[in-house]
């Protein structure tokens, strides 16, 4: 079996009184897509939240490659590897497309502030290393032409694959997308998901999805969790989930 | 090395501009020379201001005290011991700074370091505020710099300031202070960490979320940005030759804060071009505060009368032109050509 790249030891979230997140027992393995389901405010993004360390989990542990990261800076942890993208989308919104990218690259160019503003030899060859990356990035996902626009000028659709392609630049081993395929139609969301498990294997990713529809995701899961209410209420393989009595009421409630 | 049209364009405006200054040197009156050196002073402060609110998104408003701090020292470091016998009548100056007396150029470094230490103190608890807080707490600071200085009587003379400082702010060194720090900038936009700070300006989470350790970055730029205000004040002191608490008071941020609205928070060129403009107009309007004659209004010398110039452009510029004058972005010659021929196109097109 492959190794286990992302554990969470029994994390719990709470906003006060409110339990947003109960004892989440997530695996994930190397090269794995796993996909996060459950309806509106079941704790998905809280979940994500905690493990990319913009929340500290009430009590619990989120282990990477058995790295105990509770408790790190978010940008510690993207330093370390897992990158993820957002439910709204939120692009450098001055930048261009290019430069989108690039900031992903930041950790990868190293470089301090003197450094980088005297332009040494050093960082002019990161800094061109990072800018051929950039390139290679955005024509993986046909955006190269778009190089020089500016962000937010692209149509919805792009600006969730700019999202994307953004977090790869910062070269993660594990990749967390929320609600990638949120206000897509079925064509495309089915076009998406397509490219996800391109990515995957083009650059050894593993991926952790949250997605709000069941269907989208079934397709192209190797496991799931179902969440409902911050309790995880199922998981398994896409075929036991759709049959699991307890989805079922959730997504569509029972009389 | 080959240049390109722009290169080319762009050195010789440098060159023409050198040969401006020389001129103007030699040849303009006191007072005119003065405003115009002051121009480039105000470019140093403006462009410093601009690197927190414009570029890294931090709305500061304590721009005086770092001034103030920067002022103080470079002065305490350059004026003669003779002179500080004479500014210190009322209580004697603590021994250990009378005996030193440093050239211009370490003592406007150290005043400038002196007032990054400062930023770097102040910004590493302030910068967990954020907006409007973060504006009242940097406002708060500069505040308590200036009063600390008015009362530290043997360090800094108090209220009485320091007289008859050295004239070492000459067109010279002013403008190229101008020049280094403007091109400073130009080369830190340009670069991954300029593009890290307009990243932590455009989205703070997404930022962080890309490895930026967004905490380290505003700290960074505050120090940056107070160690130019510090030169900058270093080099007002040297050009007025007097320094006093009440100088350094809110209504200097205020000025410079003018400037970079009205240029464009996140556009150097915008910086400098606003700096030139107001301060200019600072001086032509001047004769708005005099006693007035207009026939059917007669004024008897109205104090600030034109700062509502000042104010009507800010509300003009508000309403119609919310980032600026160059809105965000930077001169380029393509822009002048693009101008001219839209100018030319508009013309053909009345002749058809």
């Amino acid at each position: 079996m492959p190794e286990i790249m992302l554990k969470t030891d029994n994390v719990i979230m709470k906003f006060g009184g409110l339990t947003a997140v109960s004892e989440l027992n997530i695996e994930i393995r190397k090269n794995e897509i796993v996909g996060l389901i459950g309806p509106n405010g079941a704790g998905k993004t809280t979940a994500f939240n905690v493990i990319t360390g913009m929340y500290y989990p009430t009590s619990g542990k989120v282990l990477y490659k058995n790295i105990d990261i509770t408790g790190f800076k978010p940008h510690s942890i993207t330093e370390l590897g897992i990158a993820r993208t957002f439910q709204n989308i939120r692009l450098f919104k001055e930048l261009t497309v290019l430069e989108n990218v690039l900031v992903g690259c930041h950790i990868g160019i190293n470089s301090g502030i003197f450094a980088a503003t005297l332009h040494t030899p050093a960082y002019r060859k990161r800094e061109k290393e990072a800018h051929e990356f950039a390139m290679t990035l955005l024509k993986e996902v046909g955006l190269e032409s778009a190089a020089y626009e500016k962000a937010t000028s692209l149509p919805y659709g792009k600006q969730r694959r700019l999202e994307i392609v953004r977090a790869l630049a910062t070269r993660p081993s594990m990749l967390l997308l929320d609600e990638p395929a949120a206000g897509m139609n079925p064509q495309e969301s089915l076009e998406l998901m397509e490219l996800i498990r391109r990515l995957r294997s083009e650059f050894d990713l593993t991926i952790f999805l949250i997605e709000h529809h069941m269907q989208v995701v079934m397709g192209v899961c190797d496991h799931m969790y179902v969440l409902d209410y911050g309790v995880t209420i199922a998981h398994g393989d896409p075929a036991s989930i759709q049959k699991n009595p307890k989805v079922i009421e959730a997504y569509l409630g029972v009389d | 090395m080959k240049l390109t049209k722009h290169q080319t364009y762009t050195l010789i405006a440098l060159a023409v501009f050198g040969v401006f200054a020389f001129l103007a040197d030699s040849f303009f009156d006191a007072f005119t020379l003065r405003v115009f050196n002051l121009c480039a002073i105000y470019i140093v402060l403006s462009l410093s201001l601009n690197l927190l609110n414009g570029f890294t998104g931090l709305f500061s408003l304590g721009h005086a005290g770092f001034m103030a701090v920067g002022a103080y020292v470079c002065a305490l470091l350059t004026m003669p011991p003779e002179l500080k016998e004479m500014n210190f009548f009322l209580a004697p100056m603590v021994p250990f700074l009378k005996g030193i007396t440093l050239p211009f150029l370490p003592s406007i470094i150290i005043g400038g370091l002196a007032a990054a230490f400062v930023g770097f103190i102040i910004g590493a608890p302030v910068l967990r505020l954020r907006d409007d807080y973060l504006a009242i707490a940097t406002l708060g600071f500069s505040e308590i710099i200036r009063v600390l200085i008015t009362n530290a009587q043997t360090i800094t003379n108090g209220a009485q300031g320091l007289k008859g400082l050295p004239r070492f702010s000459t067109t010279f060194v002013v403008w190229t202070a101008a020049g280094l720090v403007t091109l400073f900038m130009f080369l830190l936009m340009r670069s991954s960490y300029g593009r890290a700070m307009k990243a932590v300006r455009d989205d703070e989470l997404a930022a962080e979320a890309m490895g930026i350790d967004v905490f380290k970055v505003k700290v960074t730029s505050f120090t940056v940005s107070s160690f130019i205000a510090g030169i900058g004040g270093a080099l007002l002191g040297h050009m007025i030759t007097t320094i006093d608490p009440k100088m350094f008071t809110f209504l200097l941020t205020f000025n410079i804060l003018l400037i970079v609205v009205l240029g464009g928070t996140g556009s150097i060129s915008g910086s400098v071009i606003a700096s030139i403009v107001v301060t200019f107009l600072m001086e032509i309007l001047r004769f708005l505060d005099e006693p007035m004659n207009l026939i059917i209004i007669k004024t008897n010398g109205l104090p600030g009368l034109r700062m509502v110039v000042f104010s009507i452009m800010l509300m003009i510029v508000v309403i119609f032109r919310q980032r600026g004058l160059m809105g965000g972005k930077e001169f380029s010659w393509d822009m002048v050509s693009a101008f001219w021929s839209k100018l030319k196109s508009r013309k053909g097109g009345r002749h058809a």
